[in-house]
């Protein structure tokens, strides 16, 4: 199955994807994540203010299924939370890179993602799977 | 998140409906040492064709046995607890093999077949996917063998479950025999697309349905002609959601070898009264004098969180059992789980928290099953 991997973010290989724009990172997770994980019920986010740790989970993706930890780009300190996918998590999977977005994090380092993966290593990457 | 990953699957044992099942894009997972679709259209989808429609589930993988002897029923009466000499031909009893210890070995259906005129009794048995060999062992231990014959079919028959309140009416369209008179836990051998089926109304749902045991390649046909009639592909999925709504018991999760059938609320399935020794009675007449030290309970919770396999159920802070399977229920709209319980708590009604992720939430003890269908029938 082909999905879509706008060329402006950057990738994580467990599944989430970062949008650097000045200061501000978004966070959301993959079309093939949203995908994999079948029918999502629940989002556990952190709340605005709370820090979020490059490599560590800063919340929880539940579909019928499983639940799976989400795992940030980033270091930094939330400034915002998408309330309208906390309600509604069933509509994840129309917009993931748009309306589907998780959080927002005032980034220390811009730096951070520099190791995360481009577009098209993470399209090859989940090809392979 | 680590999310499945198709390629992991060794190779592992397939149904005979693998490929028909492939090329509906299904996506598979391993149960039980089988590659099982785990879901086609979403499991929300499919679990809602059950409740409202009709779905169809490939459970070739089960266990399946036939067994005849002259004295078959008698000789089954000393591994399960159930009084089985009160099935008449055609008739099913859900039951347990149970150890010494009282543990649930199996859970498992004996289909009574009948008596011939030569006093020859046959019966098929239904047995989980990962437990066949365990029960075969077991039940080929216990069983005279120069009396009961005993033939494994596991691997040779196609097993359908076609279930949900329209599931009888688009059956019979391709079934000879009348299915309506037939009652929950009846069945028959019948004929399907004009070949002989065997026909059971059971399943594992919590809605009306048959389960079909067919040869291979009518079963592939089956498959197909259910499918263009309308009924909806399920996968293991939707079947756990729907079991749980149902409060059945899942094996190697909701019970074990571990667990007696009077600790698990299967008590009615134990006739100590109209029958004679078996294995595991012993344990099972003082649980049932002494009362047991823990329950399974129906658990609501308050929230959105799910409880799951695995997490800690508190009562006043302090820990007093383990969910033993949970899940967000599609029908009821929130989370459902299962739990054991010290007999004192697991009370209905009774305030508990369920430790998710290093936080406690609440839950409340309700009862089972949580969901009840309108259109299922009655023994």
């Amino acid at each position: 199955m082909a999905f879509e991997y706008p060329d402006d973010l950057k990738y994580l290989d467990s599944h989430e994807y970062v949008r650097l724009e000045g200061e501000t990172a978004t966070i959301g997770i993959t079309a093939f994540a949203i995908d994999q994980l079948g029918d999502i019920v629940f989002l556990e986010l952190p709340e605005v203010g709370d820090s979020v740790t490059k490599g560590e989970s800063f919340g929880t993706v539940e579909s019928v299924k499983a639940v799976e930890d989400l795992k940030s780009a980033v270091t930094g300190t939330v400034t915002e939370c998408n309330n309208e996918m906390m309600d509604s998590p069933e509509n994840l999977a129309d917009e993931p890179y748009g309306k589907g977005w998780l959080i927002k994090v005032k980034v220390e380092n811009k730096s951070d993602i520099d190791d995360a993966m481009s577009a098209s290593e993470y399209s090859a990457q989940v090809e392979g799977e | 998140m680590s999310v499945a990953n198709n390629k992991e699957i060794a190779k592992i044992a397939r149904t005979p409906l693998f490929t028909v099942v492939q090329e509906l894009k299904a996506r598979f997972t391993s149960f039980g040492g089988w590659e099982m679709p785990v879901q086609f259209s979403g499991i929300t989808k499919e679990h809602e064709a059950v409740r409202s429609s009709a779905g169809m589930f490939d459970i070739s993988h089960m266990g399946k046995f036939t067994l005849q002897g002259k004295n078959l029923v008698s000789q089954l009466q000393c591994l399960v607890p159930s009084d089985l000499s009160r099935l008449v031909p055609n008739q099913a009893q859900y039951s347990v093999l149970l150890n010494p210890q009282g543990g649930i070995i199996d859970d498992i259906i004996f289909y009574y077949q009948g008596e011939d005129s030569t006093g020859l009794q046959k019966g098929f048995m239904i047995v989980n996917a990962a437990t066949t060999a365990k029960d075969k062992a077991w039940l080929l231990e216990h069983l005279d063998t120069q009396q009961v014959e005993f033939q494994d079919l596991s691997t040779e028959k196609v097993l359908l479950a076609v279930q949900g309140p329209k599931a009888t009416e688009i059956l019979q369209k391709f079934v000879e025999e009348d299915l309506t008179p037939i009652k929950a836990f009846g069945h028959l051998d019948g004929t399907v697309l004009g070949k002989p089926a065997f026909l059971a109304r059971t399943g594992y749902t919590g809605e009306d349905g048959f389960e079909i045991m067919l040869e291979p390649s009518l079963g592939v046909e089956l498959w197909q002609i259910l499918l263009e009639a309308g009924v909806l592909p399920c996968g293991l999925g939707a079947r756990d959601t729907l079991r749980l709504e149902a409060a059945m018991a899942l094996y190697g999760q909701d019970i074990d070898d571990t667990t007696t059938p009077l600790e698990a609320a299967l008590g009615w399935l134990v006739h100590l009264d109209t029958k004679g020794d078996f294995i595991g009675r012993e344990v099972l007449q003082q649980q049932k004098a002494n009362g047991v030290q823990r329950k399974l309970v129906g658990l609501q919770m308050q929230g959105r969180n799910i409880a799951r396999h695995g997490y800690s159920v508190l009562s006043e802070n302090e820990k007093v059992g383990e969910i033993t399977s949970g899940t967000l229920s599609p029908t009821l709209g929130y989370p459902i789980a299962l739990a054991y319980l010290p007999t004192e708590i697991a009370k209905v009604g009774n305030q508990l928290e369920v430790e998710i992720r290093s936080k406690n939430y609440p839950a409340t003890i309700v009862k089972r099953p949580f969901y009840r269908s309108k259109s299922r029938l009655s023994k």
